[in-house]
């Protein structure tokens, strides 16, 4: 289908609905991820790309009245199948929320969090290096190597997500899912994390909810846009942003509407 | 006679509200803008109508009495009466002006009894005159002041301002009141009784000291080994550790499975009723611990082949424990529920199930207010009465064996003050100590509570 036929398939998802009790908020997604890219879902408020990225790693589950209808395939498994072991499936997609939420724990306990409930780290020596490497690979450990042991919640709020990037990132995730990162930081801090999104690539398959079209032309390299349940277009993003075959996308690209 | 008037100064305080928006609307009318909306007017007219009036009827209250005494007592000044000869013959006027005095009636008391009528009808007469014309001066010159459009919403947000400090002013110096009164009542006590055979005594026997008669002189020695309060405070704490024994456990994990595990319709169902239990006068537990509980456990010990009182510390604190599962399941519900959301997201995004999520996230976050909960809990334990009162024994037996009755100090207040109190009297005194002692703990634990409340909130926020 794409232009780069040799990118390996991570994600596929087809002809998923969701239903928020009997309201319906997404119509008939397929959609194909690819390995270690980041993928950008756009679109206006209240479209369903939240929606559809919590149906990644079943957080829909979470929530009551949601019902997931339609095949996710992730590594050709079907998640939505009843054999599926939800805390395996957190354990390889991880997740990055809209509003930075450290445990109200110390930094070392935010990062070991994971490890520790998936019982990967088999000695204290191990543990600190996981919570160093993955502090690392957050782009952290330099602020925060002498204060450990202190509350994550007394950091700012760029370093905040950054944490819990790298609390994401501590049991070696194969996706992560991130949910509009940066949008309750500033530019600077937002730069940092964009940054450290195409870093991450080179190990994980990226799909970031945004609803800034400057951040998805920067960090993305496929784009799909949602709009009222839909998804109307998806390619690479070049395509997206410089050619959409459908009007739709072009007037929200250029800003006609949202 | 007095509420009449007080009707009709209510009535006029309304009308005062009225004609004093009516004036604004005229002001208004005239294309003035004016300096406050209309209702301010109408205040301003109301309070100048209420303040003199209150003013005028609290010096009348506190000043009449004293005023008429002396003048009809001036007529026996210079006959050599003591002062309470002169009280006894005002208390006499006043029973024969009621109609009331049985005794024989001398010319002197019927003449004062008459003089007494008529300073009394004098008295409420010029109340009234003073009062209206108060009243109708202020408005009036409230009246003059709104009309040259001057402001008012200030003084009437002023006003508002010194009722509500006035409110609470009334709550703290009662509060500070009955503190002193401890503090005094206490002071006195352990003047008779020594503070170390109070603290340290093993023995608590207050009845000994009902049998002294008051006309007898005070002997101290004759209280030794009476007063000693270490069997009560450990029947109190052990009563109370029983309590927290179920209260805790039953309230924390029903409230952890109402907050995180409930469906939305049975939590609508079991929160109410949980509630209910914390509606339930302590009375009706007391004899249900009393009547129910503790026979049963008699019964139920005998046929073990254990000896059981029927009024035992476990009886009375296991009904304590239920009667204090609702305080603590509702607020750790509470404080559960207002751990955030995006926590527990982070915690299921990571892999985490249920109850590791609960264990190591939602627990720890909402610990200072569960802790808080808790030592309510306790606070409510040691000052609970009725329960101990009914099913715990009122004989302090120093014992922990929760089979046996114990009693507790708000037992033992209530043992000392019923029937007839002399003031002044260590037994009497004695009420006052405990109750110091009671107030004193539950200050502590308030303390500690919020010492530990704001210490986790330091490390959690």
């Amino acid at each position: 289908m794409r232009k780069n036929g040799v990118k390996m398939i991570k994600i596929k998802a087809k002809d998923v609905d969701v239903f928020y009790g009997k309201k319906q908020a997404l119509f008939n997604i397929s959609l194909d991820i690819e390995e270690n890219q980041v993928t950008a879902l756009i679109g206006p408020s209240g479209c369903g790309k939240s929606t559809f990225l919590r149906c990644l790693n079943r957080m829909n589950d979470v929530i009551d009245i949601c019902s997931v209808k339609g095949e996710i395939l992730i590594n050709d498994f079907n998640i939505n199948d009843k054999s599926c072991d939800v805390v395996r499936l957190r354990e390889k997609i991880g997740m990055v929320f809209q509003k930075p939420n450290p445990f109200p724990k110390t930094l070392y306990e935010n990062v070991s969090y994971g490890p520790t409930i998936h019982g990967i780290a088999q000695s204290k020596q191990e543990m600190d290096e996981i919570v160093e490497t993955s502090l690392k690979k957050a782009a952290l450990w330099e602020e925060v190597k002498d204060r450990l042991h202190e509350p994550g919640t007394g950091l700012s709020g760029g370093q905040q997500q950054r944490l819990c990037i790298a609390r994401a990132i501590s049991v070696r995730p194969e996706v992560i899912l991130m949910d509009e990162p940066c949008s309750a930081l500033d530019p600077i801090a937002t730069a940092q994390i964009e940054e450290l999104i195409d870093e991450l690539k080179k190990e994980h398959t990226i799909i970031i909810v945004t609803h800034s079209m400057a951040q998805a032309a920067r960090v993305s390299q496929n784009t799909g846009f949602f709009h009222l349940g839909q998804l109307i277009e998806h390619g690479s993003t070049d395509k997206i942003f410089k050619n959409p075959d459908n009007k739709k996308t072009q007037d929200y690209i250029t800003g006609r509407f949202g | 006679m007095n509420l009449i008037l007080f009707t009709f100064i209510v009535l006029l305080g309304f009308t005062s509200y009225y004609f004093g928006r009516k004036k604004a609307y005229t002001i208004q009318s005239t294309k003035k803008r004016l300096t406050a909306l209309p209702q301010f007017y109408g205040y301003y007219l109301a309070i100048w109508c209420a303040i003199p009036a209150f003013i005028i009827f609290s010096l009348w209250a506190i000043f009449e009495p004293t005023i008429v005494k002396l003048l009809v007592l001036s007529d026996y000044s210079n006959q050599g009466y003591l002062d309470d000869e002169l009280n006894l013959i005002y208390e006499k006027t006043k029973a024969l002006s009621r109609g009331q005095f049985t005794g024989e009636i001398t010319p002197f008391i019927e003449a004062s009894a008459e003089k007494y009528l008529s300073l009394r009808s004098i008295a409420q007469s010029s109340k009234v005159v003073i009062v209206l014309s108060a009243i109708i001066a202020s408005v009036a010159y409230a009246y003059k002041r709104i009309s040259s459009n001057s402001r008012t919403r200030e003084p009437v947000e002023k006003f508002l301002n010194a009722v509500l400090f006035t409110a609470s002013l009334a709550a703290i110096l009662t509060t500070v009141g009955i503190v002193f009164s401890l503090i005094f009542q206490t002071i006195d006590f352990f003047k008779v009784i020594p503070l170390f055979d109070f603290v340290f005594g093993t023995h608590w026997y207050p009845a000994k000291a009902f049998v002294r008669d008051s006309s007898e002189a005070l002997d101290p020695t004759m209280y030794s080994d009476t007063f000693g309060a270490v069997p009560i405070f450990a029947g109190t704490f052990f009563i109370a550790f029983i309590a927290m024994c179920v209260a805790i456990p039953i309230g924390l994990m029903s409230g952890i499975y109402l907050a995180e595990y409930a469906s939305t319709k049975v939590r609508q169902y079991a929160k109410p009723l949980i509630e209910i239990l914390a509606g339930i006068p302590t009375v009706v537990y007391g004899f249900f611990a009393a009547l129910t509980v503790g026979p049963f456990l008699k019964e139920l010990g005998t046929s073990m082949g254990l000896e059981v009182s029927a009024e035992s510390a476990l009886a009375a604190g296991g009904v304590m424990g239920i009667m204090i599962i609702p305080f603590i399941s509702s607020l750790s519900d509470d404080v559960i529920t207002s751990v955030p959301q995006s926590l527990r997201d982070g915690s299921y995004a990571m892999g985490a199930t249920k109850s590791e999520t609960i264990k190591r996230v939602i627990f720890p976050a909402a610990l200072p207010g569960i802790v808080g909960s808790i030592l309510l809990g306790v606070s409510r334990a040691i000052g609970e009465t009725m329960i101990v009162v009914m099913a715990s024994g009122l004989a302090a037996n120093l014992t922990f064996n929760p089979l046996e009755s114990t009693s507790t100090i708000t037992a033992q207040i209530v043992v000392i003050l019923i029937g007839d109190q002399a003031f002044g009297d260590p037994k009497t005194q004695a009420a006052f100590a405990l109750g110091m002692s009671l107030f004193l703990v539950t200050l502590c634990l308030n303390i500690v509570a919020l010492r530990v409340v704001k210490k986790y909130r330091e490390k959690y926020e």
